[in-house]
């Protein structure tokens, strides 16, 4: 017990059930890295490493909302969908007015946190399964967004555009900020009373239930979090973009890319079990096989099969760990 | 026995509840008083748990009225009966394996300092609740799910405790518990009972509720048939009330002796990491009875034989053939089967059926096409055998009562006609009048020539339905023992300090 006790104080925060993608992160550097020099290039130039760093911000914002829906049992397929339409609520509402600025991402925030509400809603009032709600939701915004913009709308002051193009040394403003709702996150599940609940309900919600959880708000909470990250994302992108774009997110495939970086980071699908150090390393570890695609001009096909096969291959590893873990806990038991 | 305090801490009047249209309790009344142990006893199946589910704000009753202290009150949801004072140890598992000990102990109710979770203050805590049920080995940092069954059930406990609750609802609690651990609880329900704290106790032993509880009120089909001090119960008159006839619980008849059959399941040295090398004979016709403490690798036995974590060294011979069993899968085609004794755990599809449940493992090492009629016949004549009080066979297997979705798995074991029975403890949560159903179907199995390996930490049983008695020790073979045994000979063997002259370990 006296082991036990020393590996519980020693533990490093998040890096338990996650560590498999920093191992698996190092390989794609050095793998990727020596092929792209083979090639005549550098993936660790400075414009190659900005570009990688501000590919995985946008996804990487998203992947820390979609890391808390699925830790506390849920999901959510509408991302994508909200991202395009705060996107274009945050340039339309600035029209390239530099006092329009705070007023625009008030409003995306309020806009996107209503989305989270009723996503939250329909899944613990209606009872309705978190995967066909909001993907539901996710269809109804974009039958909106088809049925009134053609094309990019609205346009973004130059003092916005700072989000999307300013840097510090190497590291876009846009990481940072990526960064700092990571951390935000990462605290707020390991020291208040929400996270506790949160991670509670996604491993049993009736034990969660029974102890006094009340597991409906945590997770009506959850899906606002998770649709703020989202709007967050879209006011990245308009930003970056100058404009609105009615299909950024459904193009940029935010929906499946933020849970596949969620799995790949270690947190378990059904809930309970994960972090947010986890989604950070499965986010660069998607931006850095991109990067190294990108740099070496390989068709898209490849590129996603390759995507493919990581991201089943890190099921199956962490399936196979979870699996060994149980039955040691099987054999303790007898 | 009981204090005279005419108020009582909990009043439940009149409480009904229904199921999908399905009465499950009508008119229950129930008083706890300050101080009294108050037992509730009654068939698989009568409303023990859903009364006490009522009482602590997970069901909302249909009718009557609860009243604590003298004030009516309503419990919507678990939360509002905690901040009431009312804690509870439910029946099944409420605990989360990948959390902490002291994240579990403090969930739902985590201590703040300048509004952050003060993980150190809740460590304490624990300890010091720990501490206080005489437990120590237990770090408050360790992960649940590393712990064993016993020490699971002691955070649970823990758990209630930091409540600090006025009343204390335990819903079989021992159910999890080896001997020497139960013991430890009847202090501790003693200090709770000093401390003012009222106890409602919900068991399918007996002993416990004579040796516990000031009161007893039993139910039967979801009434309350009647209330009457311990003093005044017997363990007949008990039983009377809970099954409506009387019930003689003799155990079947065992084998004659010399009239067990050839060898069936043949251990020549076999070990593996838990299990230092065992030699043992199970043969065709006869019940071997498996005694020792909990861990001293009764379980890890079952276990490798039956190709969980199978044997690494010697040799397993089955009707006299060497065999390797690596997997459960090749055990059951071998004719083996397994009843765990955490069935709970690791035997149910909550969502399936009864009737699919206790086919599973049929349908698993057989084509769907195989014999299928006659298949679902045996199965609900199994099923009604060991009385499975349900709806109907197409009910789903997660609204039984607990003690009935145990039988539905012992009834998918039985049905597979194996030439070799593993059971682990097959008789745990099992009301009594069950109870004897099921002996009685373990001696038939034997008769018809099984063999038939029982493990049991209730002596009883053990003693009443073994041919032969092996106990273990610390992963090996303590000793042997004929039918019959004593249970002092048993516990000797058990913890060391006899040792039998029979076949040394
Ligand atoms: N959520 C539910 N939905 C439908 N039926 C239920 C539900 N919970 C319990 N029941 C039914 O209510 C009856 C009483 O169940 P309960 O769990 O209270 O029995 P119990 O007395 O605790 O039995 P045991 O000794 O086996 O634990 C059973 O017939 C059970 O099938
Ligand atoms: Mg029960």
């Amino acid at each position: 017990m006296s082991t036990e006790t020393l590996r519980a104080r020693l533990r490093l925060p998040g890096l338990d059930a996650t560590n498999g993608v920093w191992p698996a992160l190092a390989v794609a550097l050095i793998v990727g890295g020596t092929l792209v020099a083979l090639d005549g290039g550098s993936l660790f130039s400075e414009s190659s490493t900005i570009s990688l760093l501000q590919r995985a911000a946008g996804l990487g914002i998203v992947a820390v909302g979609q890391t808390i829906a699925i830790l506390a049992g849920s999901l959510d397929l509408s991302v994508a969908y909200v991202i395009s339409l705060t996107s274009l609520v945050a340039a339309e509402t600035m029209a390239g007015s530099d006092g329009m600025v705070l007023p625009a991402i008030l409003l995306v925030l309020v806009v996107s946190a209503v989305i989270g509400l009723v996503n939250g809603l329909l899944i613990t009032k209606l009872r309705i399964n978190a995967f066909i709600a909001t993907l539901g939701v996710g269809l109804l915004i974009k039958g909106y967004l088809e049925q009134g913009y053609a094309g990019p709308a609205g346009s973004v002051p130059v003092s916005f555009q700072h989000l999307g193009y300013d840097r510090l040394g190497p590291v876009p403003l846009s990481f940072l900020l990526f960064a700092a709702v990571a951390a935000a996150v990462w605290f707020t599940l390991r020291s208040t009373r929400y996270g506790h609940h949160l991670i509670a309900t996604g491993g049993d919600l009736d034990v969660a239930r029974l102890s006094g959880v009340r597991t409906d708000r945590v997770l009506i909470r959850t899906h606002v979090i998770c649709s703020l990250c989202a709007g967050i994302a879209g006011l990245y992108l308009a930003s970056r973009l100058g404009a609105g774009a009615p299909r950024v997110g459904a193009e940029g495939g935010y929906d499946l890319e933020s849970i596949a970086a969620v799995v790949l980071g270690g947190t378990v699908l059904a809930g309970g079990r994960g972090g947010v150090t986890g989604t950070v390393g499965g986010v660069l570890l998607l931006a850095v096989i991109d990067g190294v695609f990108n740099q070496l001009e390989v068709d898209s096909f490849f590129k996603q099969m390759v995507r493919g096969v990581v991201i089943v291959a890190a099921v199956a590893v962490y399936a196979l760990r979870l699996r060994r873990t149980s039955d040691r806990r099987k054999a303790a038991v007898a | 026995m009981q204090p005279d305090s005419d108020q009582p801490l909990l009043r439940m009047r009149g409480v009904g509840k229904a199921f999908f249209g399905v009465r499950v309790l009508d008119d229950v009344d129930l008083d706890l008083h300050p101080g009294q142990v108050h037992a509730l006893v009654g068939e698989n199946g009568a409303g023990k748990s859903t009364l006490m589910k009522i009482a602590s704000g997970v069901y909302q009753p249909d009718a009557g009225t609860l009243e604590l202290s003298g004030k009516p009150v309503t419990l919507p949801h678990p939360r509002a009966a905690q901040a009431a004072g009312i804690g509870i140890i439910h029946q099944e598992f409420n605990l989360l394996p990948e959390r902490t000990v002291a994240e579990n102990v403090f969930l739902g109710r985590e201590p703040l300092r300048r509004g952050l979770v003060d993980r150190r203050a809740m460590h304490a805590r624990t300890a010091e609740l720990l501490a206080g049920v005489g437990e120590t080995a237990i770090a408050p940092q360790t992960r649940v799910g590393r712990l064993g069954v016993a020490q699971q059930q002691v955070v649970e406990i823990v758990k209630a405790l930091a409540l600090d609750a006025r009343v204390l609802i335990m819903d079989e609690p021992t159910a999890s518990l080896a001997e020497h651990e139960v013991e430890l609880l009847y202090n501790l329900v003693r200090r709770l009972q000093q401390r003012g704290i009222g106890i409602l106790y919900v068991s399918h032993r007996l002993t416990e509720v004579f040796d516990l509880s000031g009161r007893i009120t039993v139910l039967k089909d979801g009434r309350r048939v009647t209330t009457l001090d311990t003093a005044e119960a017997t363990p007949d008159t008990l039983v009377r009330h809970m099954v409506g006839r009387e019930l003689s619980h003799y155990f079947p008849e065992r084998a004659a002796p010399g009239s067990a059959g050839a060898a069936r399941l043949q251990l020549a040295a076999a070990g593996n990491g838990r299990l230092r090398p065992v030699d043992l004979e199970l043969r065709s016709g006869e019940v071997l009875g498996i005694g020792g403490l909990q861990g001293s690798g009764r379980s890890a036995l079952a276990r490798a034989v039956f190709g969980i974590d199978g044997f690494r060294t010697g040799q397993m011979l089955l009707d006299g053939v060497p065999v390797r069993v690596r997997s459960p899968r090749q055990a059951v085609r071998a004719g083996i089967a397994y009843v765990t004794e955490d069935r709970k755990g690791e035997g149910l599809a909550l969502s399936q059926s009864v009737l699919d449940n206790a086919l599973l493992a049929q349908r698993a090492v057989q084509p769907r096409w195989f014999a299928r009629a006659a298949r679902t016949t045996t199965v609900r004549e199994l099923l009604d055998a060991v009385e499975v009080h349900a709806a109907g066979t197409g009910q789903e297997i997660r609204y039984l009562s607990g003690g009935n979705q145990q039988k539905v798995i012992l009834a998918r074991w039985l049905a597979m006609k194996p030439r070799v029975l593993l059971f682990d403890e097959p008789t745990r949560g099992i009301d009594v009048g069950a109870k004897a159903a099921i002996h009685d179907l373990i001696r038939r199995l034997a008769d018809d020539g099984a063999a038939v390996l029982m493990i049991s930490s209730e002596l009883p049983e053990l003693i009443g339905m073994s041919d032969r008695i092996v106990v273990m020790r610390d992963g090996a073979i303590a000793g042997e023992l004929p039918a019959g045994a004593s249970e002092e000979a048993v516990m000797g063997l058990a913890t060391g300090a006899a040792t039998s002259t029979e076949v040394p370990a």
